[in-house]
């Protein structure tokens, strides 16, 4: 089943046809982080510098002395993704102000994970945004530690169960609400945060390429499933991206210069969530009146957002 | 010929700084560093300096981001003390394994708690297996000269490893010393500008920092460690081009009236200076005494350092560092290993001195050598002392 309409006819003309992250790599099968990432090297291009944190990406991609990775890249440490490329875009402006390196644009990205992002990268990419440096930071969120083994972050959505925060028979698994990084990062006042989903490649090639086309940072929020850490079949990772998306648990949303547009992608009626939930193991304990209580909030939430794209775009204009 | 001039150490080490043309500085304020950082912005801001000044929001993130600039082919510097250097730990052996010619000056302070905001060498002995060259000075001029070699050390080919230039906390950053700072002609002459092997720039694209497990990882441990103890070479050479150009000697080890002495003490930075006042008091009384000043930490220098003591009877080790519950301090435990196999060599002491910023005076220096001299039964040699506790 081609699950994007017109996929075939639109994709050879609106998606580089340059692999910039080569096959061989070691991720799971079926994991929609690699196939994000294929599609971000593709909107970057050649000209774009990645400083990547220790994750499940970094790991598959870069097992010495291989590399996947055809343009250059940096990894140093896991809660630095985003000053080492502050550092690496200062470092650039001053050799070519200077002359010392070609005179061409390249673009600086920084990536990371939901636990390299949220958690203990957090500090680092409030820094880094504040300072205004010229650079996109984009996490892949898969809403836990999995490199590790499946352990909970702030990415972690309520009741799912993970390693640290299992389900039990007096725990429903995660006990906190997600972090709400995309709106963090607008209040930064940065000039462009996203959402995106490998499972939408268009609409996420677009906003790669948007916020390469912004002088300054900007910020996207890739929703990457996970099947290994989710317990879903690894044939379903764009249905499941794309029901995360159809019931509002994970909206697609932009927010350029403090206006929101929710993305043409999004459904006029959002899926009840339990179609997004039943297909994952990590969810499977959830009792109806639990699910119940989700559902309640990610209504509110999606209201929430829609409010503001209609507040906010009406009160600019 | 450099220009005599009256300077605070951290301004005068931000001048010298300034005088190798960095790309690009990420800094983290923390006492007593900061005026090196706050001199270099200053320098930025005024159009002296046409460099990128980061100011990061922690110490972590200077590293990481003099790390991406290095990365990048930018000649990049930071500085830092204390709980600084201590946040920035994780990092220092990935700039070191990933060949990274960062330098670094720490203006030494002791690592809370409690917390204390003066000198001792507490935050830079965590660091020693880092795989950094580590190099100490004794005066404001060392710190001048220091800072500036440290760039040409670190960039050469055959090194391409991160060098940290160590400056005492207070006892020396804070000072107002005569010095004489180097032209701007003399430093380009001296110090090339940097040429990296690899960047990461879109003409050629590279990975840096690649992850390697066991089939991998010994043989790089292997190779950095070739590294450090290569380094050597070329620190030498540096120095004595340096002897040549600017006419100032720098070694591995210094020695002071320690030829013939019988008993000898072996101090680290700004100790030295007033070690040296107690050795010409003792000499006036006759005591065969002379002083040992290690100013290169890493890469250790075994040779010039059982070549300075092999003569003496007894050696006192001082540390202003504890490894509780060890052997001693760190510098003794080094200093004591390395002369394992040597069939002659002297009583070793140590004392451990200066915590915090405890000011120690001439006086000191003279009571642990009538201590050391007065000690027929040898016994303090295995074990180490807190000079001037209250207990």
């Amino acid at each position: 089943m081609n699950i994007v309409e017109n996929f075939d006819l639109y994709a050879p003309r609106l998606i580089n046809k340059k692999e910039l992250l080569s096959s061989g790599h070691r991720a799971c099968s079926g994991c929609a982080e690699v196939l994000a990432v294929r599609l971000m090297c593709k909107a970057l291009g050649e000209n774009t510098v990645i400083a990547s944190a220790t994750g499940c990406m970094e790991i598959a991609s870069s097992m010495f002395p291989t590399t996947a990775w055809e343009v250059p890249w940096i990894h140093v440490a896991f809660e630095n993704a985003a000053a080492v490329a502050s550092g690496v875009e200062a470092g650039l402006k001053a050799l070519r102000r200077k002359g010392k390196i070609d005179d061409r644009y390249v673009k600086v990205v920084g990536m990371a994970g939901d636990g390299g992002t949220m958690d203990i990268g957090f500090q680092a990419l409030s820094g880094a945004m504040e300072r205004g440096h010229d650079m996109i930071f984009i996490c892949f969120d898969n809403e836990a530690y999995m490199n590790t083994g499946i352990q909970r972050s702030s990415g972690t959505p309520m009741g799912a169960s993970t390693t640290t925060a299992p389900a039990g028979k007096v725990s429903s698994g995660q006990k906190t609400w997600k972090k709400n990084m995309p709106e963090i990062m607008v209040a930064h006042n940065v000039p462009y945060v996203a959402t995106a989903c490998p499972s939408y490649p268009l609409d996420f090639i677009r906003k790669i390429e948007k916020a390469k086309s912004i002088k300054g940072p900007s910020y996207i929020h890739c929703f990457s499933v996970c099947p290994t850490g989710w317990r879903s079949p690894s044939h379903t990772v764009v249905s499941m991206g794309r029901l995360a998306v159809e019931t509002g648990v994970f909206p697609l949303f932009e927010v350029e210069n403090g206006r929101y547009r929710i993305s043409p992608d999004m459904p006029k009626q959002l899926k009840p969530i339990n179609d997004y939930f039943k297909p994952q193991g990590r969810f499977r304990h959830l009792l109806a009146e639990e699910i119940d209580t989700i559902q309640e909030k990610v209504t509110s939430e999606y209201r929430k957002l829609t409010e503001k794209a209609r507040f906010l775009k009406t009160g600019n204009e | 010929m450099g220009k005599r001039v009256g300077l605070e150490v951290t301004v005068a080490v931000a001048e010298a700084v300034a005088l190798c043309r960095i790309d690009m500085a990420g800094v983290y304020p923390i006492t007593p560093q900061s005026h090196i950082a706050e001199h270099l912005s200053t320098l930025v801001a005024d159009g002296k300096l046409d460099a990128e000044f980061m100011t990061v929001e922690s110490e972590h993130s200077a590293m990481s981001a003099v790390i991406g600039a290095s990365g990048a082919g930018a000649r990049s510097y930071t500085a830092t003390s204390s709980q600084g250097l201590m946040l920035m730990h994780e990092l220092l052996p990935i700039a070191s394994a990933m060949r990274l010619p960062i330098t670094m000056a720490i203006a030494n302070r002791a690592v809370s708690g409690p917390l204390n905001i003066l000198n001792d060498h507490s935050d830079i002995m965590p660091q020693r297996d880092a795989g950094w060259i580590v190099v100490f000075a004794e005066n404001g001029q060392e710190a001048i000269d220091l800072s500036i070699q440290a760039f040409k050390i670190a960039e050469h080919k055959d090194v391409m490893l991160p060098v940290s230039v160590n400056i005492d906390g207070f006892q020396l950053t804070h000072m107002v010393e005569p010095v004489e700072m180097p032209t701007q002609e003399d430093v380009d002459q001296f110090l090339p500008p940097f040429v990296p092997h690899a960047t990461l720039h879109p003409a050629r694209p590279v990975t840096m920092g690649a992850f390697a497990m066991s089939d991998y990882f010994t043989e790089i441990m292997k190779a950095k460690d070739e590294a450090v103890k290569n380094s050597k070479k070329v620190i030498l050479a540096v120095w004595d081009e340096w002897a040549k150009m600017f006419d100032r000697s720098y070694k591995p080890v210094e020695t002071y009236k320690a030829d013939d002495a019988d008993f000898l003490i072996l101090t680290m930075g700004s100790m030295g200076e007033t070690a040296q006042l107690a050795i010409d008091e003792l000499r006036v009384k006759g005591v065969k005494a002379g002083l040992v000043k290690l100013r290169l930490w890493r890469p250790f220098p075994f040779a010039e350092i059982k070549a300075a003591i092999k003569n003496a009877k007894k050696l006192i080790v001082t540390d202003r560092a504890v490894s509780f519950g060890g052997p001693g301090g760190p510098v003794f435990s080094e200093i004591k290993s390395a002369l394992y196999a040597e069939t002659r060599r002297p009583a070793i002491y140590n004392y451990i001195y200066g915590l915090g910023g405890r000011d120690v005076t001439v006086h000191d220096f003279v009571g642990m050598f009538e201590k050391i001299i007065a000690d027929t039964g040898n016994v303090a040699a295995d074990t180490y002392e807190f000079w001037g506790v209250r207990e």
